[in-house]
């Protein structure tokens, strides 16, 4: 099970894959610099928004001609949604346009915090589910709902570990531990994530991967921390499958107390 | 006859992407052609509900149709 080797991967919704990083694709300066960012961050699956096209401008660039769908596995979000039904609409719409069944589920509660709304997210994830969607579902740090969820046929669970674009890092490290230990399905942390170390963090919990947007995105240079990004999730599994040590109240030296001159 | 009378003569009012629009009576994929969108990059609902993409040719719009055309961009 060492990196190395290669052999670390993880599925969700029997697809395999190798990158536990998840990015998405918004608040880039241009497509280059998403593309290069993406590139350096290792990762194999990407968010991406359903919008109208543009009608006025119908040969602007696109997201594809940039990201190739082909190449990376596209994960159509509900971001924006405030209810159940325009969620629902909206990935329809998403499996039309890219005949992806797997999904990202996210149904907002109130635009100052973009928590989640928990009542109409898991009323979407039995409708997505019943149609034949892989919803994998943003949620609260909530090891109950996430139970619920998985209940309803979410295939990952994916809590906040602070509000989404927050950078403020994961707030309550039990919660999502909770939620890994309670869960069958992958858990990755969604949303929260500013710095390296937020993401390693994550990754020391036991989760299976981390998304992120902001923190590449918003980055002096997106580019060098999408590489930052990369390591530090591999650094952070890699701590969780090691075993950290146990801790100690009090100092226990490293160097031998016999033969002391 | 004049463009005007062209318009009365065969054009229909849809709602496209929440405007308003005169548009040549046809199929969706004639309405693609005429705005210049590829049709295998997008996703249509017509009254709420999906167009397959495969049917976008044999679909014809109606007067009064409300139309959503949809594509990928970047997000989180």
């Amino acid at each position: 099970m060492t990196q190395e080797s290669g052999s670390d991967t993880w599925t969700v919704a029997g697809r395999r894959f190798s990158s536990r990083l998840i990015v998405g694709t918004g608040k880039y300066k241009d497509f280059e610099q998403n593309a290069a960012a993406l590139a350096a961050s290792g990762a194999e699956i990407i968010t991406v928004a359903v919008r109208r096209v543009n009608v006025t401008d119908p040969g602007a660039p696109m997201l594809t001609d940039f990201i190739d769908p082909k190449q990376y596995t596209y994960l159509p979000n509900t971001a924006g949604c405030f209810d159940r039904d325009s969620a629902i609409r909206t990935l329809r719409l998403a499996r039309e346009a890219g005949g992806w069944d797997l999904v990202k589920l996210e149904i907002l509660g109130e635009a100052k915090t973009l928590y989640p709304d928990m009542r109409e997210t898991l009323q979407a994830t039995e409708i997505l589910a019943k149609e034949g969607f892989l919803p994998m579902v943003y949620c609260a740090d909530d090891p109950i709902a996430a139970k619920q969820l998985e209940d309803a046929g979410a295939v990952a669970i994916m809590p906040l570990g602070a509000p989404i674009g927050s950078g403020l890092g994961i707030q309550n490290r039990v919660t999502i531990r909770l939620i890994v230990e309670g869960a069958k399905v992958p858990v990755l942390v969604d949303a929260g994530v500013g710095t390296a170390s937020d993401a390693a963090v994550a990754m020391e919990l036991g989760c299976d991967g981390v998304l992120m947007n902001t923190a590449i995105a918003e980055a002096k240079d997106p580019v060098m921390m999408a590489r930052a990004m990369r390591l530090s999730v591999e650094a952070g599994r890699g701590a969780y499958l090691a075993g950290r040590m146990g801790r100690r109240m009090y100092a226990d030296p490293s160097s031998p107390l016999a033969g002391l001159i | 006859m004049d463009k005007d009378s062209f318009d009365m003569a065969v054009g229909i009012n849809i709602t496209l992407n929440g405007e308003a629009r005169r548009v040549l009576a046809g199929s969706i994929a004639d309405l693609c052609a005429e705005i210049g969108l590829n049709p295998a990059k997008v996703a249509v609902e017509r009254n709420l509900m999906i167009v397959p993409r495969s049917t976008l040719a044999q679909v014809m719009l109606a007067d009064g149709d409300q139309l959503e055309i949809v594509h990928f961009v970047g997000g989180g």
